[in-house]
């Protein structure tokens, strides 16, 4: 035990650390306040999002002559809130999360969508051992089994298919399913419906097309059911303040570099094909949805 | 023996859950999970080396927040378990450590951002309330008579310096590195939120499924929790002390007009900002009340009563590969290598691979705490039986365990259990995988949709829930005249 004893000096230790903490924390480099700091939601394939931005990040300061940094975040909410605390000025969001962002921050603008964004579309899986069968409608099947969503905060994986649940079947998920678990992302959706460890979820179609082609998906065990109609999803949205902050004209200019982005392999971070204007009232549908769904708003 | 006051309470604890069961849906679906748990295991069995570059600079940074965290808490709580006998700080300290270090994330999240301070703050104030309670638990038992030799007229301060502290201090620095390796976890779980420690790199690669990625995230930190003793030499902390605040990176700038919008608006309930007057903040709060803090309440305490039980079942079972009474020098470094891995997974990874296995229902829950908890429990237990002397005819094996060892910790092993019975209980809040609608689980939505008026309803209900388990543990703690403190017992 003698190793333990000493562990630790004294309380003038603590005193010291305290201070060094305190003198730590606070002296800590305060980054340049022109520096615009961007964030995407970890929807994509989180792991490399940090070097693809980074790039994004090199290409924005070029184009808009500025620090420009990218911070990475855990989870939609976390993007939100850096977005409303204006630790960041300019988020790649999802439909959900950029109404969310919208409403926190009066004034803020949407920019650019993807050119698939406008007609984005929501997959049903399900695990073969339902039996269940592509169809123009949900199918009346999955009433009764086990259901995952994907994380709490997502476009195509929470609002789009929890609105079309309650559309089809006038319940709320947890009347319509057995169980209904929330998968924390796109992947892990595909991961445990593959399993049968939930019998059917719903994801975003850009992540299902993209696993499938890279042969990640066994399509043995599981299949799509259902297509949702189109809906506008993610979005480049800027904060209102940033011309006060960086210069007249500043939220154009954004605008403009996130239009003339082309090179395949920056687009390839979202993974769009290119981006086209957007604005707030592409999103109005979302909204009132999330609205309905008491989604949003306090 | 079945009268015996700690026999009994153990079966009540037993009946109660028991008697929970039909209530908690353990059902068991079919599945063809062997898919995803094959790739799963291969990438656990074949781990990546080359992410440890990258990684490096997080086990830095895991070691710093935990250095600092742990060192604030410490010197918070000890500040603090001096006026631990006024009501108003030993409730105080109970509600700060019934909110899990998480949730205290999430809430500096919207006031300082990811900023260090996030992070540090997220580990030392619920470590500062348990230090509280803990040191001036071992202040208490602190031998008196030193203090009834001082003459007449001796300052409080010097009468408490000279007389109490040097008595206690060896329990109290034997504690502090005991938690010192639950900040190590801590610290390591704040990179699900956000903070740049090993648990981001974690989340990340586990929920891509690059599984070997993970195999190596996991590893680096067994080794980082199984070598803390060799690392963390008395003479070599000072320094690593001091460093640490210098090493937790500088996140983003806090913005501060953040922090009193956080406690002006975010958290004051809707219906009385917008002017709604007290009806109507009346429906506002019973609306919360039945539709999400009562079913999270019951969902809750469901999870905890079960998952307590098989905790403690597990540990029992599970502290002999730690004791020197059991096992050999070489099947106890396996041992501990067992139980290292049971408590430094996370329990949501563990949750995550059991329902694969099961399927959802509360069955991985309940596991995947008991596993994370008895390793804990076990390896306390475990430490402790190494100390008990036994005459050199004692019978060996299942009468050995029986008669001998399991008698004399037993009282140390409920001591235990009721200090983790509310950590469980905190624990339960991450399993909204899982489809389980526990107090954490409403939190967490609702800090989605940025209500943090809700939220913060919902987190004064889980606290009131956590003081009220933390009190009826420390009533039978104090009925079955156990010892209380789990690190100062040695």
């Amino acid at each position: 035990m003698n190793l333990r004893r000493e562990i630790i000096d004294g309380p003038g230790l603590m005193v010291a650390v305290l201070a060094a903490a305190l003198l730590a924390v606070f002296a800590s480099p305060v980054a340049a306040q022109e520096t615009l700091v961007f964030t995407a939601i970890p929807d994509q394939d989180e792991t490399k999002l940090r070097e693809r931005f980074d790039r994004v990040a090199e290409y924005l300061e070029a184009e808009l002559d500025r620090d420009v940094r990218y911070v990475p975040v855990k989870s939609y909410s976390a993007a939100v809130s850096a977005f409303r605390n204006n630790q960041v000025q300019l988020a790649w969001f999802g439909g959900l999360s950029g109404v969310r962002a919208r409403e926190a921050v009066p004034g803020s603008r949407a920019l650019a969508q993807g050119e698939e964004d406008a007609r984005f579309r929501t997959y049903f899986i399900a695990h073969h051992s339902t039996g269940l069968e592509p169809a123009d409608e949900l199918p009346a099947g999955i009433e009764g089994l086990t259901f995952t969503f994907g994380s709490k905060g997502s476009t195509s994986g929470r609002l789009m298919p929890e609105f079309h649940i309650r559309q089809r079947f006038d319940a709320p998920p947890n009347e319509v399913f057995r169980r209904v678990g929330f998968s924390g992302n796109h992947t892990r959706t595909i991961a445990l419906v593959e399993s049968g460890t939930y019998q059917v979820g719903a994801l975003n179609y850009k992540v299902w097309e993209a696993q499938k082609e890279a042969g990640k998906i066994d399509t043995d065990a599981v299949k799509v059911i259902y297509r949702t109609p189109p809906y506008a999803d993610y979005q480049w949205t800027v904060r209102g303040d940033v011309d006060e902050r960086f210069g007249d004209g500043f939220t154009e200019r954004v605008q403009q570099a996130l239009l003339d982005m082309d090179d395949p392999e920056l687009l390839a971070s979202f993974p769009r094909k290119g981006f086209i204007p957007a604005d707030n009232d592409d999103y109005e549908t979302i909204r009132e949805t999330a609205r309905q769904l008491d989604l949003i708003g306090r | 023996m079945i009268r015996a006051p700690a026999v009994r309470t153990s079966l009540g604890f037993v009946a109660v859950a028991l008697f929970f069961l039909p209530f908690a849906d353990l059902e068991i679906s079919a599945v063809e999970p062997w898919t995803e748990l094959g790739r799963l295991l291969l990438g656990l069995l074949t781990p990546d080396p080359t992410v440890l570059d990258s990684v490096a600079m997080a086990l830095v940074r895991t070691v710093a927040f935990a250095f600092v965290g742990v060192a604030l808490g410490a010197a918070g709580g000890f500040v603090l378990a001096l006026g631990f006998r006024h009501w108003p700080v030993r409730t105080g300290c109970a509600f700060v450590r019934a909110i899990h270090e998480l949730f205290w994330a999430l809430i500096f999240l919207q006031c300082f951002g990811l900023h260090p301070l996030t992070g540090v703050l997220a580990i030392a104030i619920p470590y500062a309330g348990v230090f509280a309670k803990v040191y001036s638990e071992i202040l208490d038992e602190a031998d008196p008579q030193p203090e009834r030799t001082l003459p007449a007229g001796t300052g409080v301060l010097a009468r408490f310096l000279f007389a109490r502290v040097p008595d206690a201090w060896p329990h109290i620095a034997s504690y502090t590195a005991y938690r010192l390796e639950c900040g190590l976890r801590s610290s390591a779980v704040l990179g699900f939120v956000g903070m740049p420690t090993l648990g981001f790199h974690l989340e990340s690669a586990f929920s891509q499924g690059l599984y070997s990625e993970v195999g190596m995230l996991l590893l680096t930190f067994y080794v980082l929790v199984a070598t803390l003793r060799l690392w963390a030499r008395p003479r070599l902390l000072p320094f690593y002390l001091l460093a640490a605040p210098f090493l937790l990176g500088s996140g983003l700038p806090i913005v501060w007009g953040n922090v009193s919008r956080f406690f002006t608006q975010d958290i004051v309930p809707a219906p009385l900002q917008d002017g709604e007057g007290w009806a109507a903040f009346a429906m506002w709060l019973g609306d919360i009340l039945a539709s999400e803090a009562l079913p999270g309440v019951i969902a809750t305490v469901i999870l905890t009563q079960i998952a307590l039980v098989v905790t403690g079942a597990l540990a029992l079972a599970a502290f002999p590969l730690v004791s020197r009474h059991f096992t050999g020098r070489i099947s106890r470094t396996v041992g501990h290598g067992i139980l290292v891995v049971a408590r430094t997974t996370p329990e949501y990874l563990l949750a995550y691979i059991l329902l694969q296995l099961w399927g959802p229902s509360m069955l991985p829950a309940v596991i995947a705490l008991a596993i994370h908890n008895a390793g804990i429990i076990g390896h306390l237990i475990g430490r402790r039986s190494n100390e008990i002397q036994l005459r050199s005819d004692a019978p060996a094996g299942v009468e050995r365990y029986g008669y001998e060892i399991l008698p004399r910790v037993y009282g140390p092993f409920l001591a235990l259990l009721f200090y983790r019975w509310e950590i469980i209980m905190r624990e339960t809040a991450i399993l909204g995988i899982l489809g389980i609608t526990t107090l954490g689980f409403y939190v967490d939505s609702a800090m989605e949709a940025i209500r943090f008026d809700v939220a913060f309803i919902l987190i004064l209900v889980t606290a009131v829930l956590n003081i009220g388990v933390d009190a009826l543990a420390r009533w039978l703690r104090r009925r079955l005249q156990l010892r209380t403190t789990p690190g100062a017992q040695s």
